[in-house]
């Protein structure tokens, strides 16, 4: 109930014009992957998918932000299942071993039946330009190689509520789910996310 | 909510509906007979404009007879909708967040009460005034100077056309006429019934006979053909109101023709900022239509105009 309230709140406020150019549900499990400019951002990409699909999706996000105070502790917990990830790594591991330690962790969190929201720049970008994606995506879609990948838009949520905010403004976004891609058997990180960066600002620039 | 009992609004209604049954029929007749390409769809367009109208008049019709209070809260909502829409295309910058915050949560709910309150004094300055100084301030504060003046028009011109010039329309409620208490929804009616006739019958006139283009550069389907014809005919129709209004024939017909100029006045100016911004409707709201601020373009600035004639003329 709390969750169709939050999806209902935040489809008025910011009244997303919501977009399929794939199949809206699947049998597959899915990864949903993203632009990333607000705190919105996978709120809105969660409200706008069918309510069966909300209940099994888990968003990937930033442990710090989601467990600053309760509300947003139980929110993530309760409501939104969220995956909670560390940002940057502990000094006592190396980067590579943290990253491995984090997909590792995702890929668990995704069991057989979760499917997952995640912004492979792994920061905001301030301006709504997509920035590089880093490795995760990668070595998500290799662990899990019958995961289907959905590219999905977001647009003008920097403008609703911009890194540095608090309160978001109800101005309307635009959210466009792309066709899903798969990991080719020989293909190269750099080229993979290269591709994938490609179809998240192609949605963009058809809209 | 008790059904209206007020029989001029029953009467006025129940015309709304009578036209929307004959336009509804016309439209599918029409679109049943038409056999090139380019007329299907456009009366597959006229089609969803007139089943749009339908939900519009509805909705319009149950606030009118639901009250007051219903009435202000309903063009609140279409004022917010309206200031959604154009921020959305607005050329913002970040410094813009605080002020337009100010303007979406602060500024927005204050009109529309000052005109619940019946404030006059109040309502007819805070944005003119107090909104230009201190939103205004606002923005000066966050520090951002790039592009400042043109920022700075975009807030106070959003928030002066979607806010303040939407609440004149309730705000003909509160208007004090001798002889005339009680019924201050024919008003509102009249006012909303000519600016929406007259844009129908403009796109209808300009459509049929069309030559001339008013502004070519702006609005490549607004015609002097159109202008005329459906100006005048909102006229008649205005004038053939009179009996809801307080008005005389003569002066209901020099107001409804002032609301048609000003309406097509105002769907210009919209359409020039659509065409400085790049975009085709301000958003897809109203199938058929467009965004709310496609539809209410004309009411927005013949409002305001509307109010000031009657409060001055007509109100003690």
């Amino acid at each position: 109930m709390i969750a169709a309230a939050v999806a209902g709140g935040v489809r008025l406020l910011s009244g997303p014009g919501v977009e399929w150019r794939c199949a809206r549900t699947s049998d597959a499990q899915r990864i949903y992957f993203a632009n990333h400019a607000s705190h919105l951002d996978f709120v809105v990409i969660w409200a706008a998918l069918p309510p069966r699909s909300r209940q099994l999706v888990r968003p990937v996000a930033d442990r710090r932000y989601w467990e600053q105070n309760t509300v947003r502790r139980e929110l993530a917990r309760h409501v939104f299942n969220a995956i909670l990830v560390d940002r940057g790594c502990a000094s006592s591991v190396s980067p590579r071993e943290a990253a491995r330690a984090t997909t590792a962790r995702i890929c668990g969190g995704m069991g057989d039946r979760h499917s997952l929201i995640l912004f492979p720049e792994g920061t905001r970008s301030p301006t709504g330009d997509v920035g590089a994606f880093r490795s995760g995506l990668y070595f998500l879609a290799r662990c899990r190689p019958e995961v289907e990948l959905v590219p999905v838009h977001l647009w003008n949520l920097h403008r609703i509520l911009p890194k540095g905010e608090w309160l978001p403004l109800p101005m309307l976004s635009r959210v466009v789910f792309g066709a899903p891609l798969t990991v080719r058997p020989d293909e190269e990180k750099s080229a993979f996310l290269e591709r994938a960066r490609a179809a998240v600002t192609a949605l963009g620039d058809a809209a | 909510m008790t059904p209206p009992r007020d029989p001029v609004l029953l009467m006025l209604l129940g015309t709304v509906f009578t036209l929307l049954v004959v336009a509804s029929i016309t439209g599918w007749a029409i679109g049943r007979v038409v056999t090139s390409d380019a007329a299907r769809a456009t009366m597959a367009n006229v089609n969803a404009r007139v089943r749009a109208w339908w939900v519009m008049a509805g909705v319009f019709a149950a606030t009118l007879a639901a009250g007051f209070t219903w009435s202000i809260l309903l063009f609140g909502l279409v004022s917010f909708l309206a200031l959604r829409e154009f921020v959305t295309m607005a050329p913002t910058r970040p410094g813009d967040h605080r002020p337009l915050a100010w303007g979406f949560f602060v500024v927005l709910p204050l009109q529309f009460a000052l005109v619940w309150a019946g404030w006059y004094g109040l309502f007819s300055i805070l944005i003119p005034v107090y909104v230009a100084i201190f939103v205004t301030m606002r923005a000066a504060i966050a520090g951002d100077t790039q592009r400042f003046l043109e920022r700075a028009a975009v807030t106070q011109w959003g928030l002066t056309i979607c806010v303040y010039f939407v609440s004149c329309v309730p705000a003909l409620l509160t208007l004090r006429i001798p002889g005339f208490e009680g019924q201050n929804v024919g008003l509102l009616f009249f006012l909303v019934f000519v600016v929406q006739l007259s844009d129908v019958l403009q796109y209808v006139w300009g459509k049929a006979i069309g030559r001339r283009p008013l502004a070519p550069s702006v609005s490549p389907n607004k015609t002097w053909e159109g202008l005329v014809g459906g100006v005048l005919c909102a006229t008649a129709a205005g004038t053939a109101l009179w009996w809801a209004t307080p008005f005389s024939p003569f002066q209901a017909a020099a107001l409804a023709f002032t609301i048609g100029v000003m309406g097509c006045a105002g769907g210009l100016i919209m359409s020039a900022i659509k065409r400085d911004r790049g975009v085709k409707d301000y958003g897809t709201l109203i199938p058929g239509h467009g965004g709310m601020l496609d539809r209410i373009d004309s009411l927005c600035f013949a409002a305001p105009v509307f109010f000031h004639l009657t409060r001055y003329f007509f109100a003690r």
